[in-house]
């Protein structure tokens, strides 16, 4: 039987497993938006391209499914880029379909025709153009196998009009034949015989987890791994969750705005047992300066991460799941001592960096934003709860002052910090755990820049939270003008903003504003048992900065604090 | 850490794009290219690209490692360090003045390459080589006048265990 392309893609939809589409029609698309009627499967209209991205990659970290975005060609293409490139930089799979001119007039500047397979080639782990329906079904195979296996990332494939309407026989294509692909995810035994000699040595180890471990769903292995050797561990912003933040052995993260405690244990430890990270510049500060008396394992399913921006000690290629699954296995055949005394002068030590300077901040007349997050972690530490955020100090709070205990619950675009990021990503993560509780914690520059997505929320019913932290500033670069250009605050007031309490009722939400401190839990009580879509206002005090704070560039150690 | 040539043959899947995502990942990366050579093996469906790049040893590891990366790639393979053969053809079009072209001639002899276009005032020359006996012929011929010039780029395999 013949099927035709729209059909096609419906197909290999339902033998994916994708149930939620996160989209945009137009008229490259109409076809297939014809066909997808026909199914049961669950379209979400989002407000913005870049929305329908951003939901797509929530809804892949919250689920752990591949997320899915289908655009038009042309302008709903290129609104996808910036949420296909914060995908790509933080490893996330989804799988986004474009339309495209009829394969005749491509190339011919034709109406809404752009080339967006050439603009994505670098922000996507692999893109495709079909240009014969014969290839269809196996392209649309290979893109969601690529887009979940090995180092997970985005996909794009691009379907001409003509190609959605030609008709061909399908079958769907079980096995994937790429010879060109073959993720390493068995680690060199060799390597962690290594590995496990310099555990065993080791008087100051310490552990620094990314967001691998939790792409490979590998933070109860970590759990086990830290645990049974009692080495303290850190995280990058994308790592928080991995490892439970009510943990002994939790430093809190690390990095530019990370503890005082890790990013000085950093410095100390003699080895470092890095897992899933990329060594981010927002983590190491000045490389050199970088873990100077440690040796260092780097474990990684991604070798070009390896070695890229940080000399290692051990490398080692492999899935962080089976690695650690390997590495617990060796330890346990091992007689490691008595750990506890072994460790206690290192723990010693840590605990006293972090008694000396723990987070802080001072409480005021005004609401501090720290307060806000630190209520919102007491009265939600008991549900179900999702957190995503935008971009800027609110994200940084976020990180700071709720403490995450699993993977998968905390959401924020960390390589490429996106604004506008965590609404739509809050829809996402809503869609795919309906019965969490999704908050997004935002600043008031970022939500304005997809704020068009409340409209989303509230046509499905997701009961999304956003908690605005409102400094009537783009806060974060205005810290960096006070810190380091003499508080030259150039174009960074945001005093010209919108009323969010009535913006939220335009919207068919619900909006709420906190101006005292004491209004907050209040406010915060309010909103997050609404059955609604709501928008909390937080008038927060405008100058507050994130501490501690390592200025770009600088050794981790050199930290500006309260 | 001192940058120098390395040669690095590719096998790649003969696809629309594959040389685009080679190129991009080379100048969105910061590596560069010296040369670059591409045509289609034997094998359908599969090519070889040839690329010289000039960059220190780790560096040299992460443009492997990233090539490797890139789905339509199926081998990377660097030559040097190894046994390998390497040539490379240009074609040189060289002002002839009558008083000059019995040297020319005599050059085009020694160099053992071959005249394939003759003007009034110009011959054209190819000629095969590695690159020092390229650079040789090229430094013999200027002081004579080269109207222009075009070089494939190397090319280069392994050389098989004798
Ligand atoms: C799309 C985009 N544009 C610009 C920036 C640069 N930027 C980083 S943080 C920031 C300020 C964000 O302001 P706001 O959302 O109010 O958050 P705050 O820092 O005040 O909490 C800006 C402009 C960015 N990250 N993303
Ligand atoms: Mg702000």
């Amino acid at each position: 039987m013949k099927l035709t392309g729209a059909q096609i893609l419906m197909k290999v939809f339902q033998e994916e497993g994708v149930d939620t589409l996160f989209g945009y029609p137009g008229g490259a698309v109409v076809d297939i938006y014809d066909e997808l009627a026909r199914t049961d499967i669950r379209h979400i209209l989002v407000r913005h391209e870049q929305g329908g991205v951003h939901a797509a990659d929530g809804y892949a970290r919250a689920s752990g499914k591949v997320g899915v975005c289908l655009v038009t060609s042309g302008p709903g293409a290129t609104n996808t880029v910036t949420g296909i490139a914060s995908a790509y930089m933080d490893s996330i799979p989804i799988v986004v379909i474009t339309g495209q001119v009829p394969t005749h007039l491509i190339g011919n500047d034709a109406f809404q025709e752009v080339d967006i397979v050439g603009i994505t080639r670098p922000c996507t782990k692999h893109n495709y153009l079909v240009k014969n329906i014969d290839d269809l079904a196996r392209i649309l195979r290979e893109a969601f196998f690529l887009a979940r296996s090995g180092r997970p990332g985005p996909v794009l494939v691009d379907i001409p009009k003509d190609i959605a309407r030609a008709t061909a026989g399908y079958k769907f294509p079980k096995a994937v034949k790429m010879p060109s692909y073959n993720p390493t995810y068995n680690p060199n035994m060799h390597q962690l015989q290594k590995v496990v000699k310099l555990v065993q040595d080791a008087r100051r180890p310490m552990i620094f987890a990314g967001g691998g471990v939790i792409l490979s769903k590998s933070a109860p292995e970590l759990t086990e791994f830290a645990r049974k050797t009692r080495i303290p561990v850190t995280t990058s912003l994308m790592g928080l969750g991995a490892f439970p933040g009510s943990d002994p052995l939790w430093l809190g993260m690390l990095g530019m705005h990370g503890t005082y405690r890790a990013n000085m244990s950093t410095s100390a430890c003699d080895l470092l047992i890095a897992i899933g990270v990329r060594f981010d510049d927002r983590v190491t500060g000045k490389t050199d300066a970088f873990a100077a008396q440690s040796k260092i394992v780097h474990i990684d399913i991604d070798p070009t991460s390896i070695r890229k921006n940080i000399p290692v000690t051990i490398p080692v290629v492999g899935d962080c799941k089976i690695t650690l699954g390997h590495l617990n296995r060796l330890i346990d055949a091992l007689d490691l001592g008595e750990l506890d005394d072994r460790r206690r002068e290192w723990l010693d030590t840590i605990a006293a960096w972090k008694s000396t300077q723990p987070l802080a901040y001072q409480q005021g007349e005004t609401i501090k934003p720290q307060f806000v997050i630190e209520k919102l972690y007491e009265l939600t530490r008991d549900r179900e709860t999702i957190i995503t955020t935008e971009v800027g100090q609110n994200q940084m709070w976020a990180a700071q002052y709720y403490h995450f205990e699993k993977p998968g619950h905390f959401i924020t675009s960390g390589g490429l910090g996106v604004m506008g990021f965590g609404l739509p990503a809050a829809i996402g993560a809503q869609t795919a755990c309906p019965d969490s509780l999704v908050v997004d914690v935002a600043g008031d520059g970022s939500i304005q820049m997809n704020i068009q997505e409340m409209a989303t929320a509230v046509q499905y019913g997701l009961p999304v939270k956003v908690v605005i932290l409102n400094n009537r500033y783009l806060g974060m670069v205005r810290q960096w003008q006070e810190l380091f250009y003499e508080c030259r605050y150039a174009c960074t007031s945001m005093e010209h903003a919108p009323d969010f309490v009535k913006l939220a009722e335009a919207y068919g939400a619900v909006g709420l504003r906190a101006e005292k401190p004491e209004e907050v839990e209040a406010v915060l009580r309010e909103g997050l048992f609404s059955p609604r879509t709501v928008i909390m206002d937080f008038r927060v005090q405008q100058t507050e900065c994130v501490y501690p704070m390592v200025p770009a560039g600088a050794p981790i150690t050199e930290m500006l604090l309260v | 850490m001192t940058e120098e040539n390395h040669v690095l043959s590719l096998l790649v899947d003969n696809e629309p794009g594959v040389l685009s995502r080679i190129v991009g990942l080379f100048s969105g990366r910061g590596f560069n290219i010296e040369s670059l050579c591409v045509a289609e093996t034997t094998e359908p469906g599969i090519s070889r690209i040839t690329i010289v790049t000039k960059a220190n040893t780790p560096v040299v590891e992460q443009i492997k490692k990233q090539l490797n990366k890139l789905i339509n790639i199926l081998k990377v393979y660097e030559l040097t360090g190894q046994d390998f053969v390497q040539r490379e053809m240009a074609l040189i079009k060289v002002t002839a003045k009558p008083e000059h072209r019995a040297e020319i001639l005599r050059i085009v002899d020694i160099f053992r390459c071959k005249v394939v276009d003759v003007g009034q005032e110009h011959y054209t020359i190819e000629v095969t080589g590695d690159q020092g006996k390229l650079a040789a012929i090229i430094s013999l011929l200027k002081p004579l006048g080269i109207k222009e010039i075009a070089k494939t780029g190397i090319i280069a395999l392994f050389r098989e265990p004798k």
